[in-house]
């Protein structure tokens, strides 16, 4: 069974269609890239799949593993194994990082009949990790998100993906303004959790983390459509000609 | 209505689990005040003659007066005239009263707001005094306490059986011509606690009154005096609960806390007045006056509070650090919800040398709720090297909800330093979208928001407070506590 089929997914946003029937499968084990430019739905796509608000799904349909994704509220997708490693980590403050990433491990263990971890066991559970992500262990006593330099909220994305270990990780754009050594920092990270169950749905705008983390497809989400997919070599295809050559086709 | 507004709604509109009333047989007094009222209330007191002058002066005083109006809240005048100024259950007898003499009724109510009032069902290591409308119905552990010299009874017992310490203390930290409120209180006080700490004594149990206002068209009148002797310490709680009526309430309260060289006393507060329904009827106007000295040197003073409840706060528990090096503290969170309006804060009055004082203000406004921080750091001309820290952040949930700070710092001396820092938060659909995507429901969500926000203050309340802080707030303190 697909982790994820998406079938003539049309998406809007305040009145105005973003996604204008979207078809995609991504099977247990594969990591599916999806690039396009910017403005063309990309991150439309992961928060629809997340259940954000704004997002009206007009048209189509959404399974994950094989049930409907689109009814079910944003906190039952999560429990359910979906994961959305935001674009832009959102801060909270006045609440502890550690806290509330104890609290959500714990929301996902209730979910899956598993023992919740006190302070004590989860503090282990997360030091290997921190130590395995190279953040330093005071991003956990600071606010979520609050005063962390943009590497430092996207490393913490990742951290949480490996925490809360899900069967479908969704990344926006996690790659854009890391430098190199934190690219391979957030590479390793998404390898390492990379197995024949788990699958991913690597949202980027340029085709480096994916020399890191090769991906099984690649797919061009122009205007709101799937324009084409291939192998890891349309991707290469694409760093050294851009996108022009494939808008041509949506002017006709 | 975004998410997070629909899961502040649901925060707003659980019921206040405190809401029932007692039926008992009570005495109460018709409505209205005048001298004759205050001799009345002197004579059920058995009172010596000082204390009747005294409250005869504070009404005199009161009489002078205007009701003050200059806070952040609003309401229709009050008719003084329309209050009943005393109330108490029939069954109580005037003397020290025996946990068996009470009316099982009395004793069902406190357990039914958990706080049993059998020895061997009360909560381990605090020792309570309840006090019901205008008279202290039980105080637990009495004689445990006694060995340790400690005296913690009814403040109606203490001017009988202790007439010199309290005639030498009382009206010495908070004057009965201090302000409006202060002098209606000085003039018709019920009941309260009265704590001693001797000379270099811990005190072995915490200590705490439990007020409940019960009757209906009555007010609540109490006064608390507590000193600690040279090298003293004590922490006390205190907690207060209300049928909901629908009509408006007063409890105008005064607490005076007296801190000997090297002494320390914690007074913690958990206010859980009725606040009135959602639409904004009934509940308690709760105006207090609470303030600290610090008389000697090194002395500490800290104030805890956490206001839930009431439709109307204003208090500001405060200190004067009149010894060399003494310390104040004031933690709180105060929260306003549905028409809830709290006014509330602290004076820091630096005086002696080396004196330090830190302030944190938590305020939650919700729904049509106002909440202002209100408070005044003076730093006086003989405090040289005072310090003081002062931190208030908001956060306002919902559209309609309001928070103000209203900071007033006077130096008077250039070696003297306050900081101030304030900061103006809202919990935002991305928020909960992000905690949502997490696997935390909206609940659970704004919860741990509001949890957050609160915990440097929890965490200063002893262990059993900071449970039903919690439970108030309906947020997990789960890990913050410990
Ligand atoms: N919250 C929003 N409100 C209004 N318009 C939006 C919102 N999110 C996205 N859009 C619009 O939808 C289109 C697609 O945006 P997005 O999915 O963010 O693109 P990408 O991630 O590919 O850069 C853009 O035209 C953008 O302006
Ligand atoms: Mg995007």
């Amino acid at each position: 069974m697909n982790l994820l089929e998406l079938r003539n997914l049309h998406v809007a946003i305040e009145g105005k269609m973003v996604l204008r029937g979207i078809n995609l499968d991504v099977p247990p084990g594969e990591v599916h890239a999806v690039m396009g430019p910017n403005g063309s739905g990309k991150s439309t796509l992961v928060q629809t799949l997340a259940g954000a608000e704004p997002y009206q799904v007009t048209d189509g349909q959404a399974l994950f593993l094989g049930k409907d994704l689109l009814s079910r509220a944003p906190e039952e997708r999560a429990r359910q194994g979906l994961f959305l490693a935001f674009q832009y980590p959102v801060e909270i403050s006045g609440l502890s990082n550690a806290y509330f990433l104890r609290a959500s491990v714990n929301a996902l263990n209730r979910a899956r009949g598993e023992p919740e971890l006190d302070a004590v066991d989860f503090l282990g559970v997360l030091r290997s990790e921190l130590l395995a992500m190279e953040m330093k262990p005071e991003l956990l006593e600071r606010f979520v998100n609050h005063g962390f330099s943009g590497g430092e909220k996207k490393r913490n994305e990742i951290l949480q993906m490996k925490l809360l270990k899900p069967r479908l990780a969704l990344l926006d754009e996690t790659d854009s303004g890391l430098d190199i050594d934190a690219l391979k920092v957030v590479a390793r990270g998404i390898n390492a959790m990379r197995d024949r169950e788990r699958g991913f749905l690597v949202v980027t705008h340029y085709q480096r983390l994916l020399d890191y983390v090769v991906p099984d497809r690649v797919h061009v989400l122009v205007n709101g459509r799937i324009v084409q997919s291939g192998d890891a070599d349309l991707a290469r295809l694409l760093e050294k000609r851009g996108y022009d050559w494939l808008l041509e086709p949506q002017r006709a | 209505m975004s998410t997070s507004n629909r899961q502040i709604e649901s925060l707003l509109h659980q019921p206040y689990a405190a809401g029932f009333v007692t039926d008992i047989e009570q005495e109460t007094f018709p409505p209205g005040l005048d001298e004759n009222v205050i001799k009345q209330i002197s004579r059920m007191k058995n009172e010596p003659d000082f204390m009747l002058e005294w409250r005869l002066a504070a009404f005199r005083h009161w009489l002078k007066i205007r009701e003050p109006h200059w806070s952040i809240a609003h309401y229709e005048p009050i008719d003084y005239q329309a209050i009943s100024y005393y109330s108490s259950p029939k069954s109580r007898k005037s003397g020290p009263t025996s946990l068996e003499e009470i009316d099982p009724k009395l004793l069902e109510t406190y357990e039914k707001l958990g706080i049993p009032l059998h020895e061997r069902a009360a909560l381990a290591g605090v020792a309570v005094d309840a006090v019901f409308d205008s008279v202290s119905v039980a105080t637990t552990f009495r004689e445990t306490l006694a060995r340790a010299g400690v005296i913690f009874c009814p403040i109606s017992e203490a001017i009988q059986n202790y007439p010199d310490l309290v005639r030498t203390h009382l009206g010495t930290v908070v004057p009965p011509t201090d302000n409006f409120f202060a002098s209606l209180n000085s003039a018709v006080f019920t009941d309260g606690s009265f704590v001693y700490i001797p000379k270099g004594v811990r005190c072995p149990l915490e200590l705490s009154t439990y007020f409940r206002i019960n009757a209906a068209k009555t007010g609540q009148f109490e006064r608390t005096l507590i000193i600690a002797d040279e090298g003293a310490s004590v922490s006390y709680l205190e907690g207060c609960t209300a049928p909901m009526r629908d009509e408006n309430q007063l409890h105008a309260a005064v607490v005076e806390l007296i801190a000997l060289e090297d002494a320390e006393i914690r007074y913690a507060t958990v206010q859980n007045w009725y606040p009135g329904d959602e639409s904004g009827v009934g509940g308690i106007y709760n105006f207090v006056t609470k303030r600290g000295e610090c008389r000697g040197a090194h002395s500490h003073i800290s104030w805890v509070q956490v206001e839930t409840g009431s439709s109307i706060t204003w208090k500001y528990p405060s200190c004067i650090l009149r010894g060399d090096e003494s310390v104040g503290e004031f933690y709180s969170v105060a929260v306003a919800r549905n028409f809830q309006q709290a006014d509330t804060g602290t004076k820091m009055i630096h005086l002696g040398r080396g004196t330090k004082s830190t302030i944190l203000s938590k305020g939650i406004s919700a729904g049509h709720g106002k909440n202002a921080y209100r408070g005044l750091v003076h730093l006086g001309r003989n405090a040289r090297d005072a310090r003081n820290y002062t931190q208030c952040d908001s956060l306002i949930l919902g559209p309609d909800a309001e928070a103000d700070t209203f900071p007033m710092i006077e130096v008077e001396n250039g070696s003297a330093r306050a900081e101030h820092e304030a900061t103006t938060s809202k919990i935002s659909d991305d928020q909960i979208f992000y905690c949502r995507q997490r696997g935390l429901s909206e609940e659970d969500a704004v919860g741990l928001i509001v949890n957050g926000f609160c915990r440097e203050v929890f965490l200063k309340l002893p262990m059993e407070f900071a449970v039903e802080a919690q439970k108030l707030l309906s947020v997990s303190l789960e890990g913050a506590v410990g």
